[in-house]
């Protein structure tokens, strides 16, 4: 067994890992306020990609404005789809939102294969490129740097949510809303919030993860592997959120490495089997999360 | 009525429907300022329809709530809460997971104002507001309701009637001008129900908040409310003092059933 290998691999799957408890953030934060399960997470992070490259690539805008314009873009987006399409479904049975997020992917992709073709593209480079020596181990500079950032969001979303009023509200909403009704607590307007919150941090997401491998019409698929984070970590918890990204990316590095490319999905499908056998509603899940 | 001062809540000719079905039918009474008012009737009468729709959950087909004399039948309803009028849930509706005190600091939350980078950095405003609404939920509110020693529990942990109480506790955070209590004494043991009794009354003569109640216990009614409205089949039935009410034989009727109108009254004279 060669350690500095696995050592090598685990770090890449933990960077890797990060990334997708960034996305699986923007999952929680909308199913936490809302309960609505947005299947359509992946092509958000995609729409947000797209826009980062329209920004930077096709209007040559400096990155220092190209990404907060991506990322307020997607915030944009979040609130137009809260209003259009969930809003108007409120009180509807869970399954028909679900199916509605089915229908938005179907309509993202639709649009970014109207509007930039679906050819795969390469998003201008930001990261610095010196490559990250941790011990011996080598650690691709943009995986890396796509962790440490995401790390920081993670970090910023935890402590607004934790002290900002609009945070306390959102857990509130979260907990009962007919109380958060009385206490004079919008609730439509914490909808929007979510939706608005989880947009941007999807756009943070997908111009790292857009950053590391390209971007493509297709890149929604990421969001399969946020979905089984989710449901491990379980729906309405932030904490599963993030040990469930950093497991599924630690999980998908090795099974890469030592199965092969073509077992990742396979290795994690298992875990998630696994996991929801001995704990139905994900390892942080509140139990009590209807059935679709 | 008998009262000169002007009704602190006029629900006017209120009638919602859900469907084909009518909830309520033209129901109107007026809540006096500093007075403790109960809703009354059977099963199904319409009086959680009734609280639902002066606190905003549900529009009336037609009809009009006035708050302090200011048409409030469109205002949303965390603005209405905002307004002062605060509530309670006959299923309590706290927020689980968080403690007592969390509970009732988010009563508070329509009162704060400070932004993101305030509480970021927790500065100025919000280290004032903060300090302020400590104090204030500290020392009156959790002393006023005894429920110092279960400040750090979380609520799901606690028993039924400390729960509607931390609810009334919460309600009481808001600073409301009339607080809206729907069953506060529903499944309580004899005790307990004394003790919410004594809450109210409390809250009116110390706080000068005006109570508006949904309740079943007919004794309680009696005791506490000075303006009896019953409801029966989304209709107002009777409304007056507790004796005026107790004494309408068409009340006796619809609480107790069909029977010896002679003999139901001794019985609700007895029980009350």
């Amino acid at each position: 067994m060669d350690w500095a290998y696995l050592f090598e691999i685990s770090l890449t799957g933990i960077a890797g890992g990060g990334l997708y408890a960034l996305a699986a953030l923007a999952f929680v934060m909308v199913y936490k306020a809302t309960r609505v399960v947005n299947i359509a997470i992946g092509e958000m992070l995609m729409a947000g990609a797209y826009l980062f490259f329209t920004f930077a690539s096709m209007f040559a805008l400096p990155l220092w404005l190209a990404i907060p314009a991506a990322v307020l873009g997607a915030g944009l987006l979040g609130a137009v789809i809260e209003r259009t399409m969930i809003r108007p479904l409120l009180g509807e049975p869970p399954i028909s939102v679900f199916m509605v997020t089915v229908g938005l992917a179907s309509v993202l992709v639709g649009l970014v294969e109207m509007i930039w073709t679906a050819d795969q593209r390469r998003l201008p480079d930001f990261m610095p490129t010196k490559p990250i020596m941790i011990g011996d181990a080598f650690l691709a500079p943009k995986v890396f740097w796509g962790a440490m950032i995401a790390v920081v969001f993670i970090a910023a979303v935890l402590l607004v949510f934790r002290f900002w009023r609009g945070g306390v509200a959102l857990r509130a909403t979260a907990s009962d809303q007919a109380a958060a009704y009385s206490v004079g607590i919008n609730v439509p307007r914490v909808f929007s919030l979510a939706w608005v919150a989880s947009g941007m941090l999807a756009a943070i997401s997908g111009i790292i993860v857009g950053s590391i491998g390209g971007i493509s019409s297709s890149m929604g698929v990421f969001g399969l592997s946020v979905l089984v984070v989710v449901i491990v970590g379980g729906l309405d918890s932030v904490l599963g959120a993030l040990i469930g990204g950093l497991l599924i990316g630690l999980i998908e590095a090795l099974a890469g490495a030592y199965l092969g490319g073509e077992y990742k999905l396979l290795a994690t499908f298992i875990v998630l089997v696994a996991v929801l056998l001995v704990r139905p509603y994900g390892l942080f899940g509140t139990h009590e999360i209807e059935r679709l | 009525m008998e009262t000169t001062s002007s009704p602190l809540l006029q629900v006017d000719g209120v009638t919602l429907a859900f469907g084909g079905v009518k909830a309520l039918t033209g129901v109107g009474f007026d809540v006096r300022p500093g007075s403790i008012t109960a809703v009354i009737g059977p099963n199904g009468a319409g009086k959680t329809s009734l609280f639902n729709t002066i606190s905003g959950f549900y529009k009336p087909a037609s009809g009009a709530i006035r708050f302090k004399g200011e048409d409030i039948t469109h205002v949303p309803a965390p603005q209405r809460a905002r307004m002062g009028l605060g509530r309670s849930f006959q299923n309590i509706a706290l927020f689980r997971g968080m403690t007592v005190l969390d509970n009732i600091k988010l009563g508070r939350h329509a009162h704060l104002k400070t932004n993101v980078l305030d509480a970021l950095f927790y500065i100025g405003r919000a280290r004032r507001e903060e300090a302020a609404l400590r104090r204030d939920v500290e020392e009156r509110i959790i002393d006023f309701l005894e429920i110092d020693h279960i400040r750090h529990a979380p609520v799901s942990a606690l028993s039924y009637g400390l729960q509607k109480r931390v609810e009334m506790a919460r309600a009481l955070a808001m600073q409301p001008q009339i607080l809206m209590l729907d069953e506060p004494v529903a499944g309580m043991n004899r005790e307990e129900t004394e003790d919410m009794a004594r809450f109210i009354l409390d809250v009116r003569e110390e706080w000068g908040v005006t109570v508006l109640m949904v309740e079943h216990d007919m004794g309680m009614v009696m005791d506490l409310s000075d303006h009896v409205v019953v409801l029966n089949f989304g209709q107002v039935i009777a409304q007056g003092t507790p004796a005026q009410v107790q004494a309408d034989p068409e009340v006796i009727r619809a609480y107790l059933g069909a029977g010896d109108v002679g003999d139901l009254r001794a019985k609700l004279q007895r029980a009350a």
